[in-house]
């Protein structure tokens, strides 16, 4: 690679240009015109925006790594466009290039960005998983490690994955099941996900909750939804034939519409709740196999 | 020797030749392989009007009793000329009543989620069970549903007794041998196309009983068209 010699100290040694200086020049140039864009141009159009504090908090993180990808992005392109456009070999004749020499500032420059970048997003990702968003959306298994205080008692739904149906229990009201997935705005909701056969993945797209959904495991995620309105519940585990129709939408409603809808539901499927197992966090229903 | 306006050295010539020839066949294999699943959809059988009125006529058997899996549990269909078709794609008109009847001649298996006991979505929100209405199953004693979830439409339908006489043992299954008889009814929204399916585990032999025909379509899941 002649950039690399070429590069090192900046060039500038017999006349050559100071190709270093030329590739950090338009690099800054890149930056200053991209960064902007991406954080008030293209960040405010990236998912899954604002509708429960975890999507706002998955939002964020969005734009913010694409913010600090993006220089890194450029940095790679420039240096690969000069060298197409500076270092070609014009000549009909094939000759290797000036042997490479190594360049401890660059090295360690580079490590040491890295180093940083990835320690800073480590820590970054960490105190927004624990922080406010309280996982982030993401299921966090039987023990949570972060999880709303007991104080703003949290509304527990089961969500209960099966080829290929979604349906959702509701303990607080008399363990009801519905194919519906209603939730208050403005309360934390403590989701535990289960499985009845196979593996799936519980996915409230616009809510930024996504858990995967194992037989005999609990899985808890949490949800504290700001705005009211529909959102998609897809499956995003592929889990067989009708994976692509494991879906539905459910509602954010304010709590007394979420009062009112909850009592009919127990009223509709009272004859029904009798039948279903007692609320519990997993199941092992029968028969495992037919025949 | 130019392939392409790419010059190829003479001694690389058999290598390319092995190469391309290893691509065309990975292509033919992909090609075949798509063509294959788009032709094995079956056909769509169209309801039957009578006085405003699309009619389903439906079985369930227990084994299908012919090629390719004699041994595999299946809705059939009957068409309008009165022949048992093995289809699971059906059409009905828009925004029209439609009447199901199913003659069901399998055994009990029980669902792995109770909540689908419940009659659902159909007119009155009941079906009638062998002339008598219920809203409700024993979730033991479903043998299959017919359930559309894009719909809200779910009825369960209980098996037939494990000791009858007289069993059905291959499709399609004559009236003379033991069944249960549900009819139910719905109305259909605007135009589109609607999955449904049985949610009891009925595939036998299978990891909780949902491989074979549960995994394969034309057997007990497959599209409702609404046109």
């Amino acid at each position: 690679m002649s950039a690399s010699t070429a590069t090192g100290g900046g060039g500038g040694g017999s006349g050559e240009p100071r190709h270093g200086v030329r590739i950090l020049c338009l690099w800054a140039v890149f930056t200053v015109i991209v960064v902007p864009l991406i954080i008030w141009v293209v960040g405010p159009h990236i998912p899954p925006f604002d509708r429960s504090v975890q999507s706002s908090d998955q939002h964020n993180v969005n734009v913010v790594l694409l913010t600090l990808a993006v220089p890194i992005v450029g940095m790679i392109w420039v240096f690969f466009g000069y060298s197409i456009a500076v270092f070609r070999n014009r000549g009909d004749e094939v000759v290797d290039g000036p042997p490479l020499a190594g360049e401890p500032r660059i090295q360690i420059t580079w490590l040491a960005v890295t180093t940083v970048l990835v320690l800073g997003l480590a820590t970054y990702g960490t105190v927004g998983l624990l922080g406010k968003s309280k996982g982030a959306g993401g299921g966090q298994g039987p023990s949570p490690l972060s999880r709303p205080a007991a104080s703003t008692h949290p509304l527990q739904i089961q969500v209960i994955g099966q080829q290929w149906l979604w349906t959702f229990r509701y303990p607080s009201y008399g363990g009801v099941e519905t194919a519906q997935l209603v939730v208050p705005v403005h309360r934390w909701i403590e989701f535990h996900v289960t499985s009845l056969d196979v593996i799936h993945s519980f996915w409230a797209i616009e809510l930024g909750v996504k858990a995967d959904a194992v037989p005999g495991n609990d899985n808890v995620a949490f949800l504290n939804a700001t705005k009211t309105g529909t959102f998609q519940v897809r499956c995003a585990e592929l889990c067989g034939l009708w994976h692509g129709h494991m879906n539905s939408f459910g509602k954010v409603v304010s709590p007394t519409a979420f009062a009112s809808w909850a009592v009919a539901r127990e009223q509709q499927y009272a004859a029904i709740t009798k039948d279903l197992p007692p609320y519990s966090t997993v199941y092992y229903p029968q028969p495992i196999r037919r025949g | 020797m130019d392939f392409l306006g790419v010059f190829i050295r003479p001694e690389m010539r058999g290598r390319a030749i092995g190469v391309a020839g290893v691509l065309v066949l990975l292509s033919a294999l992909v090609a075949l392989y798509i063509f294959d699943f788009l032709v094995v959809t079956p056909p769509a059988l169209s309801a039957t009007m009578r006085d405003g009125t699309a009619h389903l006529t439906l079985q369930t058997v227990p084994t299908y009793g012919h090629t390719p899996d004699p041994d595999w549990v299946s809705y059939l269909a009957e068409d309008q000329q009165g022949h048992w078709q093995h289809t699971t794609i059906y059409q009905v008109p828009a925004h029209t009543l439609v009447t199901v009847t199913l003659y069901q001649f399998d055994t009990a298996t029980g669902l792995r989620n109770p909540f689908l006991a419940q009659v659902r979505g159909t007119q009155g929100g009941t079906a009638i069970l062998n002339g008598k209405p219920f809203s409700t199953l024993d979730p033991d004693l479903a043998s299959h549903t017919f359930t559309v979830p894009d719909l809200g439409i779910s009825v369960p339908l209980p098996g037939v007794n494990a000791n009858a006489k007289n069993p059905c043992s291959a499709a399609p299954c004559p009236t003379s041998d033991a069944h249960t008889t549900i009819t139910f009814s719905f109305v259909t929204p605007g135009k589109g196309t609607y999955h449904w399916q049985c949610f009891v585990p009925c595939a036998a032999g299978f990891y909780y009983g949902f491989g074979g025909p549960m995994q394969t379509l034309g057997w007990m899941s497959g599209d409702i068209e609404v046109v």
